[in-house]
């Protein structure tokens, strides 16, 4: 475990030395941003809108006393989407999108010796495919999980007006009460916390591969199992710390 | 040339390369020849510097390589051209981008109409002309060491190194592949090291032969000194490659005699 660790301090370390020019980097961190932001749209866009609408309805259940105004739906739904479930439930979402695909596609290239080829052009390998992958998903995460918010809030208001448990005015009413603009901060820096770990982690996964298909495989399988016990550890980290 | 001295390396406690030494000559197809499993390709990976011998030196024209300061090992890999056994395409990339790559990061000045020509005049030089736009899936085992060699030379490299280019080709492709690679090495005036277990190799274009057995250099020399060498290990290894094709040569005559026989007996029933 301490083994571990520190050689994927050792790992990170590699990537800022010797790093190839500003320019390609600028550009391999674009292409890498648009690559895991297309392809994580759709399902970030479908898990957010039904942990939103499920929310609603959950809530909607519980709070039966006549002395709580319904507008308490859409408030409670608001407080647990935007502080937890749109971050956490998005990263560990994404640790198995994006964590598995950096890692499978890095595994992929040391076993067929596109590493030893980028390393023999005196390219630093390490840094050339692993920095503009974490800089990618520390721009690309914050902006899933906001889309997350938003549509999460949106499941809410849908699947709580049709099934008549509350008014949409006050859903409205109750998603603008004690609004505390620092949670949605609070949020974006988690989402930047898990998007370094899922990034970083499935890297070093994916870059220490030895063998054959079978271990691109268990390094897959390994990247999203640490990515997520590393999301859940820092997301109570977070809490403690930044609440 | 390519000198190395005293090479040992040793994984955990095997010990895969044991003392190796030896001189790789300018403008000749160097052969690294053995079994698998001898270490050729871990010898090859010690040289271009993949992997850090635990003892020993490698010199490119009399510059020091191994442990020298990182900017003269970068100067020297900038000059290294290398195929790998599986090819290694960059596999997201097309073809043209496989070749034009090496330009790309290595001469940043270059032009992009500059790139394009070179990486066109890579891909014809290897015979692959028009398959710019395709990528490594769609290509055959042959057209991948070809565009592999493209990509190698595109940035005008003085060393070229080879693991096992043969490797999952047809004998005819493989031959192929051989040829291009004497041919582009005498062209250029190149130092090319090739990783072989082939004895097809070995007589095609062996200009220079370093034969490895058990991580130990056993024998050198040129393919005309190899048919009467008196090494065991040698002999034995060019034994089992022989069988097969003196095999070759019996059925052929077995052959021939039976279509001679039918000939004689079709003349003897026309008369
Ligand atoms: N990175 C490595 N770690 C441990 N053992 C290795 C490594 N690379 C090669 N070996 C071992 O070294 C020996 C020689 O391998 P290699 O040079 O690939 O043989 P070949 O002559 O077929 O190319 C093999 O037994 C292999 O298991
Ligand atoms: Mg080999």
């Amino acid at each position: 475990m301490l083994e571990h660790f520190g050689k994927y301090l050792l790992f990170m370390s590699t990537l800022v030395v010797r790093g190839e020019s500003p320019r390609i980097l600028f550009n391999r961190t674009i292409d890498e941003a648009i690559l895991i932001g297309i392809n994580s749209i759709m399902i970030v866009a479908i898990v957010s809108t039904f942990i939103g609408a499920v929310t609603c309805v959950q809530v909607s259940y519980n709070l039966t006393s006549a002395l709580i105004p319904r507008s308490t739906i859409g408030f409670m739904v608001r407080e647990m989407t935007i502080l937890e479930l749109a971050p956490t439930i998005t990263s560990i979402v994404l640790a198995g999108k994006v964590g598995s695909s950096i890692a499978g596609g890095l595994g992929t290239m040391q076993i067929t010796e596109q590493v030893d080829a980028l390393e023999v052009m005196g390219i630093n390998s390490a840094s050339y495919l692993v920095l503009p992958k974490i800089l990618a998903s520390l721009i690309v995460f914050p902006m899933l999980v906001t889309l997350a918010m938003f549509l999460s809030i949106a499941g809410g208001y849908v699947a709580g007006t049709l099934t008549g448990a509350l008014t949409a005015q006050e859903y409205i009413t109750g998603i603008r009460d004690a609004f505390i603009p620092y949670n949605i901060v609070f949020a974006l820096i988690k989402s930047v916390v898990f998007a370094f770990l899922i990034s970083s982690l499935s890297s070093f996964r994916g870059y220490n591969t030895a063998g054959g298909a079978l271990e691109v495989g268990a390094a897959s399988t390994n990247a999203v199992t640490n990515s997520v016990i590393a999301v859940l550890i820092a997301d109570y980290v977070c809490a403690e710390l930044l609440l | 040339m390519i000198e190395i001295h005293n090479i040992h390396k040793t994984f955990g406690d095997k010990k895969v390369l044991d003392g190796v030494s030896g001189v790789f000559e300018t403008g000749k197809t160097n052969l690294l020849l053995g079994a698998s499993g001898t270490g050729k390709s871990v010898l090859l990976k010690c040289i271009v510097g993949l992997v850090k011998p635990d003892i020993g030196s490698v010199t490119f024209d009399g510059t020091y390589f191994t442990n020298n300061k990182l900017d003269i090992r970068q100067e020297i890999r900038r000059k290294i051209g290398m195929l790998f056994q599986s090819s290694a395409l960059f596999d997201s990339m097309t073809v043209q981008q496989n070749v034009e790559f090496p330009l790309k990061m290595l001469t940043p000045d270059m032009s992009k109409s500059e790139r394009m020509d070179r990486v066109n005049f890579c891909l014809n030089r290897v015979g692959l002309e028009g398959a710019n736009k395709k990528m490594p899936s769609e290509l055959s085992g042959g057209m991948k060491k070809r565009v592999g060699i493209a990509r190698a030379i595109a940035p005008n490299c003085t060393y070229l190194f080879c693991d096992e280019p043969n490797s999952g080709l047809d004998p005819l492709t493989s031959l192929k592949i051989d040829e291009l690679i004497k041919e582009i090495t005498e062209e250029y005036n190149i130092t090319t090291i090739i990783v072989t277990h082939d004895m097809n190799s070995v007589i095609e274009i062996g200009d220079k032969i370093m034969f490895l057995y058990e991580g130990k250099k056993l024998w050198e020399g040129t393919r005309d000194q190899i048919m009467d060498t008196d090494i065991r290990e040698l002999n034995e290894f060019i034994f089992a490659n022989r069988l097969m094709r003196d095999a070759k040569k019996v059925e052929d005559e077995v052959h021939e005699e039976a279509r001679e026989e039918q000939e004689q007996s079709k003349d003897s029933n026309g008369k």
